[in-house]
């Protein structure tokens, strides 16, 4: 193990280059570039026996890597933004073949207007095209995720490809402290990649993506991969302890902060989970109860887990760093009001939408979405309606 | 339904498939055997079929090479005819027949003409 200095983007590609796959299919776009430029040194100059396949778009990226996996190869992508809407049919035939292909996605806005920056619209977007979504806080998390994906998703009750999230710049271009493990460690950890109904595998010829009509089983499929995401809630459980036990950082679907006593809880994904904690250990020693709990599984998202853990909140304050058009509120909005719907007791909950297309969240904007939220808990009225931290009005 | 003999020990057994529930089916819904459609009336969408000139024939088996559905069969180097459960008719044999002994003719006059 070793501590290192590095940029999100470095981190990943190292738990790439560590892990080292058969396959990896990609084409850069910012903020993820980093990644793949990077993997394809390693390929280079030969750290990695890798086939990195270069190709001209990123829905070619993920046919690339659907036919490698279908193939029975380990195999890899990345992508942010645009890149993962250009995904976006091909995303929906990689869980459905039931492929094990693991993607780190760097969160970028989607145009337009055309923006680089960071928010959460491009992979929860893709929040129902049948992949496993892990979100992290910093470039620690994405290191340990990146490597964790393939456990959960060769998992012989899962085989589902995983998604693994940071922040686009914020953490993907900061350089930050990151204890890494030995090549040996990780190689480890992921074991031996285990390819199931392989396409080249002569002695046991199959088909992969045959046509399903109208009478035919395409209901029942779907139920399966259903039951694929219910089984991976304990797999990421398991080898998010497995993980802790060996390097002593132990994962869960979610983490908690200061919420046992708490009357006000807000509800974070993402890289503003950090923002948020320093000001709740602000305001703690004000002697306010207020707590955080951090997201790290959204898909599946643990709707039992989550409603204990906030059932004794008053208020719960919802911060999406995407919006959903029309809709009630942003996406983690809406999935932890369905989650509380079957609780016991029904907190007030108020969905606050920040830092679309990079917009920076302040301490004081979570401040402000306190103080409202105190309000909420004193019993004044407040508006159901989204709240926005840190826009322009007029 | 002439179906050649397989020669396969483990044929997948999908005889009640009709009520399989989600727990029985392979994953990804990949089908785990090859060479299946002979079990499978795949023609039947067919508007033209070949109707070979056996005179003009002279079992050169270039339709045989070109068929893309392996339709034209053979035995003892001769074709014999042509499986029309899995004849797509796509027209190709008669197009690269040298001999022109393949016409390709419209499917219900040639139902009708197999009924007299």
């Amino acid at each position: 193990m070793a501590r290192k200095a590095i940029t999100g983007n470095g981190a990943i590609a190292l738990a790439l280059k560590q892990v080292e796959p058969d396959v990896m299919a990609a084409y850069p776009i910012t903020p993820q570039t980093e990644i793949a430029q990077n993997y394809a040194q390693f390929v280079a100059s030969g750290d990695v026996v890798t086939e990195y396949i270069a190709v001209e778009s990123e829905h070619s990226a993920m046919s690339a890597a659907i036919g490698s996996a279908a193939a029975g190869a380990r195999t890899i992508t990345a992508t942010s933004s645009q890149g993962f809407a250009l995904m976006w049919e091909m995303l929906f035939i990689a869980a459905s073949l039931r492929l094990p292909i693991t993607m780190p996605v760097i969160t970028r806005a989607l145009s337009g207007p055309i923006n680089i920056h960071c928010d959460h619209s491009d992979s929860m977007g893709g929040r129902d095209c049948g992949w496993i979504q892990l979100y992290g806080e910093d470039a620690q998390e994405g290191y340990d995720n990146a490597i964790q994906a393939f456990r959960i998703a060769e998992h012989m009750d899962v085989r589902l490809p995983v998604m693994t999230m940071i922040d686009g710049f914020i953490i993907s271009g900061a350089i930050g402290p990151v204890e890494t493990l030995d090549d040996e460690q990780v190689k480890e950890f992921v074991g031996d990649y285990v390819a199931v109904n392989a396409l080249l595998n002569v002695e046991k010829p199959v088909t992969v993506g045959a046509f399903d009509s109208l009478g035919g089983w395409y209901f029942e499929h779907k139920v399966t991969q259903n039951r694929a995401m219910e089984n991976a809630m304990d797999v990421i459980e398991e080898v998010g302890r497995e993980f802790g036990e060996l390097f002593g950082r132990e994962y869960a679907h979610f983490k908690t902060h200061e919420i046992e006593d708490a009357d006000i809880v807000l509800v974070a994904i993402g890289s503003a989970a950090g923002n948020v904690k320093t000001v709740v250990k602000k305001l703690r020693a004000e002697g306010k109860k207020v707590g955080v709990l951090k997201v790290r599984t959204f898909r599946p998202f643990p709707t039992e887990q989550i409603r204990e853990a906030l059932s004794g909140a008053k208020v719960i304050g919802v911060m999406d760093r995407s919006d959903s058009f029309g809709a009630q509120g942003g996406p983690l909005f809406t999935e932890i009001s369905s989650a509380m719907y079957g609780a016991d007791a029904h907190p007030q909950i108020f969905n606050f939408i920040y830092g679309l297309g990079g917009r920076d969240l302040f301490p004081d904007d979570i401040e402000g979405a306190v103080q409202m939220l105190e309000k909420a808990a004193a019993g004044e009225p407040v508006a159901q309606q989204r709240h926005y931290l840190n826009v322009r009005e007029g | 339904m002439s179906k050649s003999a397989k020669t396969k020990k483990d044929k997948w057994d999908i005889s009640d498939v009709q009520n399989w529930g989600p727990g029985r089916h392979e994953m990804g819904a990949t089908i785990p055997e090859s060479g299946n459609a002979d079990d499978y009336e795949t023609g039947g969408w067919r508007s033209e079929r070949p109707v070979r000139d056996r005179e003009k024939c002279n079992d050169c088996m270039i339709c045989y090479f070109a068929c893309p559905d392996s339709s034209i069969r053979v035995e003892n180097d001769k074709m014999v005819d042509i499986d029309l459960e899995h004849c797509k008719g796509c027209g190709i044999c008669a197009q690269v027949c040298p001999r022109d002994a393949i016409e390709m003719m419209n499917e219900i006059k040639a139902c009708k003409l197999e009924e007299k």
